[in-house]
């Protein structure tokens, strides 16, 4: 326990050394980059120490707030959150001193590093808390850090903007989160957590519906969604893998967490977790299709994400409602080593797509091209990160996938119960899959393939390998866990076993029969040789053949001879059959484009996706109620005395009233 | 176990290699007939695959190393798929609960490199051809799932061994006829879409706008062309043998006459797929969609009279 206090001592002060060094100095970075290391190593060496001793993983000290405590406590459930945070950190740490480095953000550089370390400490607090109000305090000064690390570059508008919309979001949540602690304090007596399937139903429907709102905005489910793809775009890049990797998972974490305190949950619970991640999933990545602007486009695949990992959520919800706990065990397996996998290839996306943004001073998709030339590491790297996180063999994604699939199988055997009707979660991840793989290939395809379609792009600078060996170490993780899925079942059978009300029963269910990791490993492996032996197979046959291709050969252009890099598919085009086919959820703006006669003049045409919520929905009806609210101001405050003299006499009217009766 | 594990591999993935460009000749001869044609031998496929793999490589300046990771993956795929379903009278050598979504998920890989390497060339022909590819598979995987879990209902299990074991004979006969008819529906239409074949592309067009995997595949030449059509001629052995062991579940007990029985099965595939390009018209590209979510509405059906 010493090892994790003290790496979020060392995390929390990273960044104070480097306030009282030079502006344009280095010195404060490596200062903060060393002690980010080390803290987070430190954390975890902590966090494994704690579950192989499961008796030293927890501590309780005194705290003069009332009914607070110093609880802290390490278990399996939150391990799953911890562990890829700090692999995250470090990663993202390592990365900045190339992406962010202070000589060349003089202003911003330590501001951002200050609050890196904060955030960071904040969520190692919150994520092992035992104690509402230590829960709150890590909760608070997470949303605050990360409103700073959203508005580093807060001399841009749109920056502002983004961290406005986020700070009112977030806040809208902590005061959900206020309500549930004060109503789990009235069920249970005291701010601490309660033990696991202690607390009785009453009084929880209000707790689940409060913390859905809570939780469910900071991880950004659909519709709560709204601060999320501004903030993420916003914010630099290793921040930006921060949020999105690991800070709205802290949402999942509090959904997990609380819904392990409940003895039985109402089938209405999973449901509704089910549901709100079936649409968060299929209109995340139809949004993200629709997008051009490559970091708001992992934003919303990140909402995708949380909506595959809420679906394991209410999968293993509805397996306590039915008490199914094959269920069970599958289901919140699926969501916590999709909390893992997510972190870790959503980092290395936003990682590398920092890196293609540094050198080609862009977020615009349709402004790239052949960047794989340019930058070989990073195109293998972002390769790597979309081949996984469109959950596809032999990477992570697909674990975590296979996972939920057989979750939403099970409830076949129970054809007689509602629960049946679960089955639909698998067709819909199913559809969620094809459309990333959609998205991904055309993110992949603009930006590293076919030529350049800007001089910036055709001018880009590769990364410095101090870039690279972050992504590297992230991706090394991806495919441990994807070839390798058997070492994790152990932890992921203790974390089943925390959170279920059976366990006896459904503990030991990941990795035997009915989840048979270890065939996947070998799958995994085989199709592995079997690409090597036959690419090796091509390579041989083309040293052979063609020693030497001709490097005068173009592309053929269907015979025209004046071929440009704009007629390649750019980012808009690709989405765009698929855009169509789900118009009724977007409403994407087209602008121009109408070519009428036989020699039509030239013309443009753009395309635009705002999102559907936040542009379409809220703020039209926040325009209106400032407006009614301005009518309203008008009539009332009008400047004449005498109204407010009879507001004075109507309030002592209405007053006396009440105190009469 | 390793042993018998390895043998049973080799011979799985031997049969395969040997029948699949057979059934490309097939295809060919049903619409040389149709058409009142001699038409190609039915090797011909074999000399084409001899042939490209004697040939060189031409490459476009444009093109890296992923251009030739769609070919290597195009052609590993099948292979790997080809060891989870059982065949020619064959139990499948990799069998666990839930290697059906693998199954799935491999096509998806190798969609996904193959539509990536049409867009190294940087030709909007190919990216045409790549943006169509994905477009219909997001509409064909959701099909995939719901047939799967009519089949998992009626198995009680989530192994394609047992998915398409024996209990089919039975049920053919019972109540859940129905479905299973409307499931062999979906998965062909299925078959028809991953194998790019009429009415939704046309896979002897090179020159139309309309086409989606040849022209995804237009830049490439010699060995790595040899491995496209090889991996889509396997690709067409497995999805098929899918369909095949759905509609010819019953088994004679010798294993000659099982084998026999599968591949006159695929034979009939073959010809089936023939006679539908001889006589259908490719649809237009706006109708695709609604076919293929039409298609999806009829799995559904069938998992709805298994659920009931």
């Amino acid at each position: 326990m010493i090892w994790l206090i003290g790496g979020i001592f060392l995390t929390a002060m990273s960044g104070i050394p480097g306030l009282f060094t030079s502006r344009t100095g280095r010195a404060g970075e490596h200062i903060a980059c060393g002690l980010i290391i080390t803290g987070t190593i430190s954390g975890m060496l902590g966090v494994i120490l704690a579950l192989l001793h499961p008796a030293t993983s927890s501590i309780n000290l005194p705290w003069s707030l009332p009914q607070a405590q110093l609880a802290l406590q390490i278990d399996p459930i939150n391990a799953f959150f911890l562990a890829p945070m700090f692999l995250v950190v470090a990663c993202g740490s390592v990365y900045s001193l190339r992406y962010w480095p202070q000589p060349e953000h003089p202003s911003n550089g330590r501001k951002l590093r200050l609050f890196y370390g904060l955030i960071c400490a904040a969520m190692m607090v919150l994520l092992t808390a035992r104690n509402g109000v230590l829960f709150l305090v890590g909760w608070e000064i997470m949303a605050l850090a990360g409103f700073f690390l959203i508005t580093t570059e807060d001399n841009k508008s749109e920056v502002r903007q983004a961290g406005y919309i986020y700070l009112i979001a977030t806040h809208s949540g902590t005061l959900a989160l206020f309500g549930v602690f004060a109503c789990l304090d009235r069920v249970s007596g005291s701010l601490m957590f309660p033990a696991a399937h202690s607390l009785a139903p009453a009084g929880s429907t209000i707790i689940f519906i409060l913390a859905l709102i809570g939780f469910g905005m900071k991880a950004g489910l659909i519709p709560l969604h709204i601060w999320l793809p501004g903030a993420h775009a916003a914010a630099p890049s290793h921040a930006s893998a921060l949020l999105s990797g690991v800070m709205i998972k802290t949402g999942i974490y509090g959904l997990v967490r609380l819904t392990s305190f409940f003895a039985l949950i109402p089938a209405w619970w999973g449901w509704t977790v089910l549901v709100l991640g079936i649409v968060s999933g299929i209109m995340g990545v139809a949004l993200a299709l629709a997008q051009h602007d490559i970091k708001r486009l992992l934003a919303y695949h990140s909402v995708e994400n949380i909506g595959i990992i809420a679906m394991g959520l209410g999968l293993a919800l509805l397996g306590r409602s039915y008490d199914m706990p094959a269920l069970v065990a599958l289901g919140l397996a699926g969501c916590l080593l999709h909390v893992v996998n997510h972190g870790l290839f959503k980092s290395v996306l936003f990682l590398s797509a920092g890196a293609v943004i540094h050198s080609v001073g862009s977020r615009d998709i349709d402004h790239y091209g052949g960047l794989l030339k340019r930058q070989p590491w990073v195109a293998a790297m972002f390769l790597g990160g979309a081949v996984a996180i469109c959950g596809l063999p032999p990477f992570n994604g697909f674990i975590s996938e296979w996972f939920i699939y057989l979750a939403a199988f099970q409830p076949l055997q129970q054809s007689t119960s509602a629960v049946a009707m679960a089955v639909i979660a698998a067709p819909a991840l199913a559809l969620i899959g094809g459309l990333a793989v959609a998205c991904f290939v055309k993110v992949f395809g603009t930006t590293f393939l076919g030529s350049a379609r800007s001089s910036a792009a055709a001018q880009a600078h590769a990364a410095a390998p101090l870039m690279i060996a972050p992504m590297a170490a992230l991706l090394g993780a991806c495919v441990w866990i994807g070839l390798l899925p058997t070492t994790l079942a152990p932890l992921l059978n203790d974390a089943v076993a925390v959170w279920s009300a059976h366990a006896d029963t459904s503990s030991g269910i990941i990795g035997a029969a009915s989840a048979p990791l270890s065939w996947v490993s070998l799958s995994g492996w085989l199709l592995l040789s079997l690409i090597v032996v036959i690419g090796w197979w091509l390579r041989s046959i083309k040293r052979r053949t063609t020693p030497n291709a001709d490097p005068s050969l173009t592309t053929w252009g269907c015979g025209y001879q004046f071929a440009t890099t704009r007629m390649q598919y750019t980012a808009s085009s690709f989405a765009d059959a698929l855009v169509r086919l789900f118009k009724f959820g977007l409403w994407s703006e087209r602008h121009g484009g109408n070519v009428s006669g036989l020699f039509p003049q030239a013309t443009q045409f753009s395309s635009h996706t705002p999102d559907a919520v936040l542009d379409r929905l809220l703020t039209p009806l926040f325009r209106a109620s400032a407006w009614l609210c301005r009518r309203l101001r008008a009539i009332f405050q009008n400047g004449e005395i005498a109204f407010y003299l009879l507001y004075f006499v109507l309030t002592i009217i209405a007053l006396l009233t009440l105190f009469i009766f | 176990m390793t042993g018998t594990l390895a043998l049973s591999i080799i011979l799985h993935l031997s049969i395969l290699l040997l029948i699949a460009p057979l059934l490309q000749g097939i295809i060919t001869k049903t619409k040389a007939l149709f058409a009142g044609r001699r038409g190609a031998p039915l090797l011909q496929t074999y000399f084409d695959l001899a042939r490209l793999f004697r040939k060189g490589f031409v490459f476009s300046r444009t093109t890296t190393w992923v251009f030739l990771a769609g070919p290597v993956i195009g052609l590993a795929i099948p292979l790997l798929a080809s060891l989870f379903i059982p065949f020619c009278g064959l139990a499948a050598p990799l069998s666990f609960e839930g290697d059906m979504i693998l199954f799935v998920y491999l096509f998806a890989l190798s969609r996904f490199f193959t539509a990536v390497a049409a867009l190294d060339t940087g030709s909007s022909f190919e990216g045409m051809g790549a943006v169509r590819e994905v477009t219909f598979s997001c509409l064909a995987e959701p099909t995939m799932l719901f047939s799967l879990l009519v089949l998992a209902r009626l198995s009680d299990g989530m192994a394609l061994n047992t998915l398409l074991g024996s209990y089919l004979a039975t049920a053919w006969h019972s109540d859940a006829s129905a479905a299973l008819c409307l499931v062999v529906i979906s998965l062909f239409v299925v078959l028809l879409v991953e194998n790019s074949r009429i009415p939704f592309d046309d896979p002897n067009t090179h020159l139309e706008l309309t086409m989606i995997h040849e022209v995804m595949v237009l830049d490439h030449s010699g060995p790595a062309l040899g491995m496209i059509l090889y991996g889509a001629a396997m690709k067409l052995v497995v999805l098929g043998a899918l369909v095949v062991s759905l509609v010819l579940p019953w088994q004679t007990g010798w294993w000659l006459t099982d084998a026999l029985l599968f591949i006159a099965g695929l034979a009939g595939i073959s010809v089936i797929i023939g006679i539908i390009e001889s006589t259908m018209a490719r649809l237009r590209l706006p109708r695709i969609p609604q076919v293929l979510i039409g298609t999806s509405i009829l799995s559904i059906f069938a998992l709805v009279l298994v659920l009931r």
